[in-house]
């Protein structure tokens, strides 16, 4: 709870930051902007922070990202597939890359990082030979679909919540019961600290692992056709682009350990959150946008490194209460 | 003792050492000196605080009180490098070599002789071949060390502490791996060693070895000085009663089991040992004792009862039932339970609460539709500690934070919830303390006389010889014998889990001692 303090405050002082220094970042426009934003992010990040939790990383979010979003569009306008159809198909292909993943990952017992990325090279090799890689998109067509992204519901009369805000939201809470509130989540916890021990204590540590990459996998493919249909036109080449790092660095941020087992889902979103409102004051208060990724990395890093040294002052301090506690005093003898 | 008029200070002067870690007083105002060519055996029971001195000597842990004096200068040796600069050397049970390097890359890792930033290797081979000379140990220095034999590597870490200029040696269990010949290769050095002057700590179980070589025998007993000994003083009898500090008198099992069998194994083959058939029973109440020396197969013997390795072949059965164990869910659901070897690996999950630990193989039991029953798991969580006695602040405490032994009891109370029929004990009482180790042995005849069967491995002849109802013996992976309570002995285990004749046996015992 307290590592949400902290990047909670460092989300405060961002969003404070820019808004006294540009009114025009809290402009109704912008912010919806930003909210929709943050919620795609955010869908992905909590994907991936599953994943960390196991103490695992998964590097191929973006290419899935890039293949899942072009496949979508060039299934519904090159080759006519109806909604439902195309969504279950990206769906499930979503799921079985996951599948792939875990299995790779525990039977073979392969390293999650070489793995996934082959997978980054692997499925954005596959989105631009599937579409010739062409731009993919949906025109004027299929309005409705495309509302899931770039709709709007008005709260008041001059601000409307985005749609994919709701998507984020349930996908928060059912993220966070699952880690907090049922068996499953507690075993991803333990496994994620100590595998060895979980397996001794009759977990099937493989089978929750595995979950973990599908449930990342899908997220990501959910992610890829809520980008898609934002943008309306997407490349092959380039849609989810390093969109895996912002979603490891949002979970790192929002107090995910790469070393496993630690992770809140709120903290995740208030990660998210960080990297957009950066992004978006960079922009809004024309800094050059060449500065952007050297700002976001001095942020990251100056976060994690504060939170490091908190860290170890909280652990110091204990050390010393348990030695006054425990130890008795040197005798005078 | 007359004072001589310009006293030489001790190469090493020890006063007053204490050091604390969470939960247990691993030492208490120790007092130990050291002369030049003299070789000081520390010795003491498991636990007894020999690692914990030898650590802050060299730079590992530094001491919450008390002063260290080397050649009469008050020194503080905050880290490892220090110890180096003072000519302190600890030579480890693990050798911390790199086996991908050759011997001479090994004796100067961090120290090479080089010129413009470039290794001289001209320098680099033709000093090692001193250094090794001085050891007995005539290899090329080009030989990679992953090539030479275990016993030999030992060699190689004391010429690289010679290479270092070290004066004080401090060497740990040297010949716990080391083959006859090794040995008394070892003991030459050493010898050597002393007459150049160069002070050895030796630490050792093995008591004839102590009595061979040292010229004073410390021996420390819960982290305090119990005694020390000097030259014709130095008798097997007189260490063993200052390590215990009492005649061995032993506690035994009262109780006798005559339950129904219930665990019934039959020509189990483990992947460890597959050309050996495994045939035994542990009865309803009973407590079966699983002796055999390191590497017998005991563990892995468990590991497959468990669930956690598969069997090559063979039949488990509990209570007439033919177990199908693929995993430790199946021995779990059977109503087995393993309390592992490795605590803080495969026991407890470290940076998890207590609770959490306590409940975290029951926790499908309580749950509904895959929802915890957050309130039953405090309460469980809470009855369980209180029932064993952890000592800890609260439930929420860290595990991590806890003693040996209290984390051991947070083990048992894992498994204690989901109320087993077997319980399986791997070294269950290794590197806790005294007090805790009695509270286990409670806990496990409390256990039997519920009626649960329970099956323990134990290197320590003591904890058979106090706990079983019966022992197996195992050797080399073979069961080679089952002894009954009146047939038990120091002598009758040690003859089977060496596969030696009665006499043998009894000199080996006497070596262990």
């Amino acid at each position: 709870m307290k590592k949400i303090f902290g990047i909670l405050g460092l989300f405060l002082a961002v969003f404070v930051f820019t808004a006294l220094r540009n009114p025009q970042f809290v402009s109704a426009y912008n912010l919806e902007n930003l909210i929709r934003w943050i919620s795609l992010f955010g869908i992905i990040s909590i994907g991936v922070s599953f994943v960390i939790i196991t103490g695992g990383i998964d590097l191929s979010i973006g290419s899935l990202i890039g293949l899942t979003g072009s496949l979508m569009a060039w299934l519904l306008t090159h080759r006519g597939w109806s909604v439902p159809a195309t969504l279950v198909t990206v769906l499930l292909l979503s799921l079985s890359v996951g599948l792939a993943h875990g299995l790779l990952i525990t039977r073979l017992r392969l390293q999650p990082f070489v793995v996934t990325l082959c997978g980054l090279l692997l499925y954005r090799g596959i989105a631009r030979f599937i579409t010739d890689d062409q731009s993919q998109g949906f025109g004027n067509s299929h309005e409705g679909l495309r509302a899931i992204a770039i709709g709007k519901i008005p709260v008041g009369s001059s601000f409307s919540i985005p749609v994919p805000f709701f998507i984020l939201l349930l996908i928060a809470i059912v993220s966070a019961v699952v880690l907090n509130r049922t068996i499953w989540g507690r075993y991803l916890l333990a496994l994620g600290r100590n595998e060895t021990a979980a397996r001794y204590s009759g977990i099937n540590t493989d089978r929750i692992k595995i979950a973990a990459y599908m449930l990342c996998s899908l997220l990501a493919g959910v992610g890829g056709i809520l980008f898609s249909l934002d943008l309306n036109s997407v490349q092959p080449s380039g849609l989810g682009e390093f969109y895996e790092l912002y979603a490891i660095a949002a979970a790192v941020l929002g107090g995910c350990s790469l070393r496993g087992g630690e992770g809140t889902i709120l903290g995740v979103i208030i990660g998210t959150a960080v990297m957009r409102v950066l992004y978006n004051a960079i922009n809004i208060l024309s800094i050059p946008t060449h500065l952007e990724f050297a700002i976001i990395g001095a942020v990251i890093l100056a976060g994690v490194v504060t939170d490091e040294l908190a860290k170890r002052y909280a652990a110091n301090r204990r050390a010393v209460r348990e030695r006054l506690g425990e130890t008795p005093a040197p005798s005078s003898s | 003792m007359v004072a001589p008029l310009h006293p030489v200070p001790k190469l090493l002067d020890v006063s007053g050492v204490s050091k604390r870690f969470p939960g247990v007083q691993a030492l208490e105002d120790v007092q130990l000196t050291l002369s030049r060519g003299e070789v000081l055996a520390v010795i003491g029971e498991n636990g007894a605080g020999k690692s914990t001195l030898m650590k802050i000597l060299a730079g590992v842990e530094t001491p919450d009180r008390g002063e260290i004096r080397v050649d009469g200068q008050l020194v503080s040796i905050a880290d490892t490098g220090t110890a180096k600069k003072l000519g302190i050397a600890l030579i480890h049970q693990e050798l911390n070599l790199a086996d991908n390097l050759d011997v001479a890359s090994n004796i100067f890792l961090g120290r090479e002789p080089h010129q413009w930033g470039f290794v001289d290797r001209h320098r680099l081979y033709s000093e090692a071949h001193v250094f090794l000379e001085q050891v007995g140990l005539n290899c090329s220095p080009r030989l990679l060390l992953s090539e030479l034999p275990l016993g030999c590597r030992q060699l190689v870490e004391i010429a690289r502490a010679l290479s270092a200029q070290a004066r004080i040696l401090i060497m740990d269990e040297p010949t716990s791996s080391l083959s006859q010949g090794e040995t008394e290769q070892l003991y030459s050095v050493v010898n050597d060693l002393r007459n150049r002057g160069v002070g050895i700590v030796y630490i050792s179980h093995r008591l004839r070895e102590v009595k061979q070589l040292a010229d004073r025998v410390v021996v420390l007993r819960d982290g305090r000085n119990a005694g020390m000994l000097v030259q014709e003083q130095i008798a097997q009898d007189a260490m063993v009663s200052l390590m215990v500090g009492r005649a061995l008198v032993r506690q035994v099992r009262t109780s006798q089991s005559d339950g129904a069998p219930l665990l019934e194994v039959q020509d189990l083959r483990t992947t460890a040992h597959p050309q050996q058939g495994l045939s035994f029973q542990v009865r309803v109440g009973e407590i079966v004792g699983l002796a055999g020396l390191v590497g017998a197969g005991r563990t892995e013997l468990l590991q497959v009862l468990f669930g956690i390795d598969q069997a090559v072949s063979g039949t488990v059965r509990l209570g007439g039932q033919v177990l199908h164990l693929q995993s430790p869910g199946d021995a779990i659901a059977a109503g087995l339970a393993l309390v592992p070897e490795d605590r803080k690996l495969q026991g407890v999950i470290l940076e998890m609460s207590v609770g959490r630990n306590a409940t975290l193989a029951s926790l499908h039991r309580d749950a509904r539709c895959g929802f915890l029953n957050t309130e039953q798991e405090m309460t469980q969580a809470s009855m369980m500690t209180q029932q064993l006695r952890v000592k800890t602040p609260s439930i929420d405490h860290l595990v991590q934070y806890l003693s040996g032994g209290n984390q051991q009891k947070v083990v048992l109370a894992k498994w204690l919830a989901l109320k087993p029929r077997v319980l399986l004990l791997d070294e269950p009482t290794r590197g806790i303390d005294v007090g805790a180790k009695q509270e286990i042995y409670r806990l496990m005849e409390e256990l039997a006389s519920q009626g649960i069967g329970i099956l323990f491995v134990s290197s320590e002849l003591d904890e058979i010889l106090r706990m079983s109802d019966r022992a197996l013996v195992m050797h080399q992976g073979r069961l080679a014998g089952v002894l009954d309570r009146e047939q038990l002995s120091e002598e009758s285990i040690m003859q089977l889990a060496t596969g030696t004749p009665h006499q043998m046996a009894t000199s080996v015992l006497q070596e262990l001692l």
